[in-house]
């Protein structure tokens, strides 16, 4: 089957810019490790608060690792525990949470930290706060009458 | 309401010489679908008018009712069942037409489909309406509706496998009749897309049929989530090509036709078609690029298997503007795009799919920008999807269908699409464009920033961002009303279209292929060559995560109803 001259030229510019675009995004994830969060570590989500880390959330500062502090949140009809995340401007973050029960979403407004939180899987996802300021958290998967309700906030605050 | 007195015009009734008509027994089953189709149009159209007034913060839905389950409503009732019953109507329309008519066995295959997916539209709205499955289209375990509620959408699957079957063995008998020819381009295209859903409704019927089903039963106490919520976007992706599939057949095979021109080539469009085929199901994954449990290599694999659909959808975009440039050239244009003046601008036939066809050019981009990965990451379940699937399904492909109901619905009834009537259609385009330009890109703006998909109003604690989002909220409701009215317009053409318009024959415009067009090399019509591929690719993209899922499993969820 031939094509029009023209339709050929058209398929290899389109052709030609989607090898590109796929190479872009390739090297961005496999050379930079620039990836969507993708955790592969299970718990049994009926017994959350007695398995560390989630026995303790909150925000803790780490030592010897390649971030600076860690989010442990667990999400739940309809909050998430802790409810307000409070990390100094220009650290390195890990969030890691869970859900307790369906599946909620997680999703730092403004910023692309954003992940499902599914029961029976930790959810992960490491970034630098680089810029001060109050960030809405909000629960951004349908999982029941209060879902609106379910958010939280990030102050990434000057530290002294 | 009185009848229409003008009469009608040679351009809308124009005949094409010596073509099949609908059979009348054929005629009687695809209106029976469209019955159903346009039913859940007006109710599922309703049920978004509310959400966009509810979520603007001015209104409180009467007492029964809450949020999501309007939105559920609204996504089962349009996603679902709107668009499976006017497809299947409009496939089997499209066979009896390009192939001939259904034998009598085929009908019964046909008519048996229709009631299977009517009895299990009406399980699952029964449901729906108690507020015992507020669950949304997505049904994402483990929110767990009443058993009826899945065992309705596993009919409504099930009823469209044998449905469709009929099309399939309609075309089967034309090429058993008509040995080494060519078959039908607007037949083949129906097979296509019947096997597209096959293949992709197996991931659904066996998270239902195996795991929801009888988990709300209380047969299997617990479920794994991942692997349903996998099983749904195997299918789930699939489902927006299933919708597409149909578009671009009125695309390729009518517009043409109805702008006096020709295929630009019967080939390229059956490439283009088996191109979708192959690339629509191994790529659910991109729409769980944001989620535990699955490794980030199977994510790129089908993010890279994603992104092949430029390929058809280049070719589509070429040969329509081929199509046009070249029927406008013939009628004498001049210059580089003088032959966009040419084109029937004033035929709703026409215009109506022609917008349908501009949305697609933001639909596609923001498509692009969804499943880049990591990109993904800053749209993920926010509003600016909920725009994105308004301008793609919402206007591509319901534009070019309302377009279609012009010529096909008097077809079927008899009756003609008067010249007032024609105008209707446009003046229903318009006000559908308007109001979704103001919806739709309300919704990216607002997603941008952050907003979440499928939530009732909330102020968020007070929050800042909050408030710039009930700006846009507004603004959304107001594209919404815009967009009932839409619903309202067309549907008051389509009743006129049934039961009032003035009798006559109404064409149904198939165009013919271009002489200088190549001819279509045949191994595009072995499908058994295709679905060898397509098995390939789905096993490629699918066996690792599935298996890494199972093999990783965590203790399985119960049920919970938190509506």
């Amino acid at each position: 089957m031939h094509l029009h001259k023209y339709e050929r030229y058209w398929l290899i510019f389109g052709g030609a810019s989607l090898v590109i675009f796929l190479l872009i995004t390739g090297i961005m994830a496999f050379h930079y490790g620039s990836h969507p969060p993708s955790a592969k570590k299970t718990i049994n989500y009926e017994q959350v608060e007695q398995i560390a880390p989630f026995n303790k959330p909150g925000v803790h500062k780490v030592s010897g690792k390649d971030w600076d502090y860690e989010v442990v949140l667990v999400a739940s009809a309809f909050y998430y525990n802790p409810p307000e995340l409070k990390v100094p401007v220009g650290s390195k973050v890990k969030f890691i949470i869970t859900s307790k029960d369906v599946v909620h979403g997680f999703e730092i407004t403004g910023t692309n930290v954003n992940m499902m939180a599914e029961p029976g899987y930790i959810s992960e996802y490491t970034t630098t706060v680089d810029k001060a300021g109050d960030y809405l958290i909000v629960c951004s998967e349908y999982c029941g009458v209060g879902h609106a309700q379910m958010h939280s906030m990030l102050r990434v605050v000057d530290s002294k | 309401m009185r009848k229409q007195k003008q009469k009608p015009t040679e351009k809308f009734t124009a005949k094409t010489p010596g073509v099949l008509k609908v059979n009348e027994k054929d005629a009687r089953l695809v209106m029976a679908h469209m019955y159903v189709a346009f039913l859940a149009l007006f109710l599922g159209g309703a049920a978004g008018l509310l959400q966009v007034l509810v979520r603007s913060g001015l209104f409180e839905l009467p007492a029964p009712f809450g949020y999501y389950q309007i939105l559920t409503i609204h996504g089962v009732l349009l996603a679902l069942i709107f668009t499976t019953f006017f497809i299947m109507g409009f496939q089997a329309a499209s066979v009896s037409r390009t192939s001939g008519a259904l034998s009598t066995k085929q009908r019964i295959i046909g008519w048996i489909g229709f009631w299977m997916m009517t009895i299990g539209t009406i399980m699952a709205s029964i449901m729906i309406l108690t507020n015992q499955a507020s669950v949304l289209y997505t049904f994402y375990a483990p929110l767990q509706a009443h058993w009826i509620f899945y065992l309705g959408l596993a009919l409504v699957v099930v009823g469209s496998w044998i449905d469709s079957l009929g099309h399939c063995l309609r075309w089967e008998q034309w090429r058993k009749e008509h040995p080494h020819q060519t078959s039908p381009l607007m037949s083949y295209m129906a097979v296509c897309n019947s096997l597209l859903w096959f293949v992709a409704t197996l991931g659904v019927a066996i998270e239902v049929v195996f795991f929801l089903l009888p988990w709300s039963l209380g047969f299997i106490e617990r479920v794994n989530v991942l692997l349903t919520r996998t099983l749904f976007w195997y299918f789930g992706h699939a489902l927006v090509y299933f919708w597409l599939l149909p578009a671009y057949m009125i695309w390729y095979c009518v517009i043409p036709k109805i702008i006096g021109g020709k295929i630009f080539s019967d080939g390229l469009a059956r490439l283009s078609f088996i191109m979708f085929v192959l690339f629509s199901i191994p790529v659910g994954l991109h729409h769980q690029l944001t989620e535990p449990g699955i490794d980030s290599f199977s994510k790129y694999i089908q993010v890279v298997l994603t992104m092949m659909v430029v390929i058809p959808s280049l070719i589509t975009a070429f040969s329509m503007l081929a199509t046009f440039e070249m029927r406008g050239r013939e009628l004498g244009a001049k210059g580089l795009f003088g032959w966009l003046r040419k084109l029937p601008w004033k035929d709703a036939r026409f215009f109506a799919p022609f917008v349908g066809m501009l949305a697609f050019v933001p639909g596609g981009a923001g498509g692009i920008i969804n499943a880049s990965f990591q990109m993904n990451q800053v749209v993920h379940n926010t509003i600016w999807v909920t725009g994105h699937f308004h301008l793609t399904l919402a206007t591509t492909v319901i534009l070019t269908l309302f377009g279609a109901s012009y010529w096909l619905i008097p077809h079927l009834t008899g009756r003609t699409f008067t010249s007032s009537l024609n105008v209707l259609g446009i003046i229903q385009t318009v006000c559908w464009a308007i109001g979704m330009a103001i919806m739709s890109f309300g919704m990216h703006f607002e997603g941008l920033t952050g907003a979440p998909r499928r939530s009732t109003f909330s102020d968020y604690g007070g929050a800042e961002i909050a408030k710039t989002w009930a700006s846009y909220q507004l603004a959304e409701a107001v594209g919404g009303t815009f967009l009932f009215i839409g619903i309202v317009l067309f549907l008051y053409i389509s009743v006129k279209l049934i039961w009032f318009a003035p009798k006559g024959e109404q064409d149904f415009p198939i165009a013919e292929v271009a002489p200088q067009a190549e001819r279509t090399p045949p191994i595009l019509e072995n499908f058994k060559v295709w679905i060898v591929v397509l098995t390939a690719l789905i096993l490629i993209a699918y066996t690792f995560p599935i298996y890494s899922i199972i093999e990783n499993s965590p203790l399985g969820s119960k049920g919970f109803k938190l509506w």
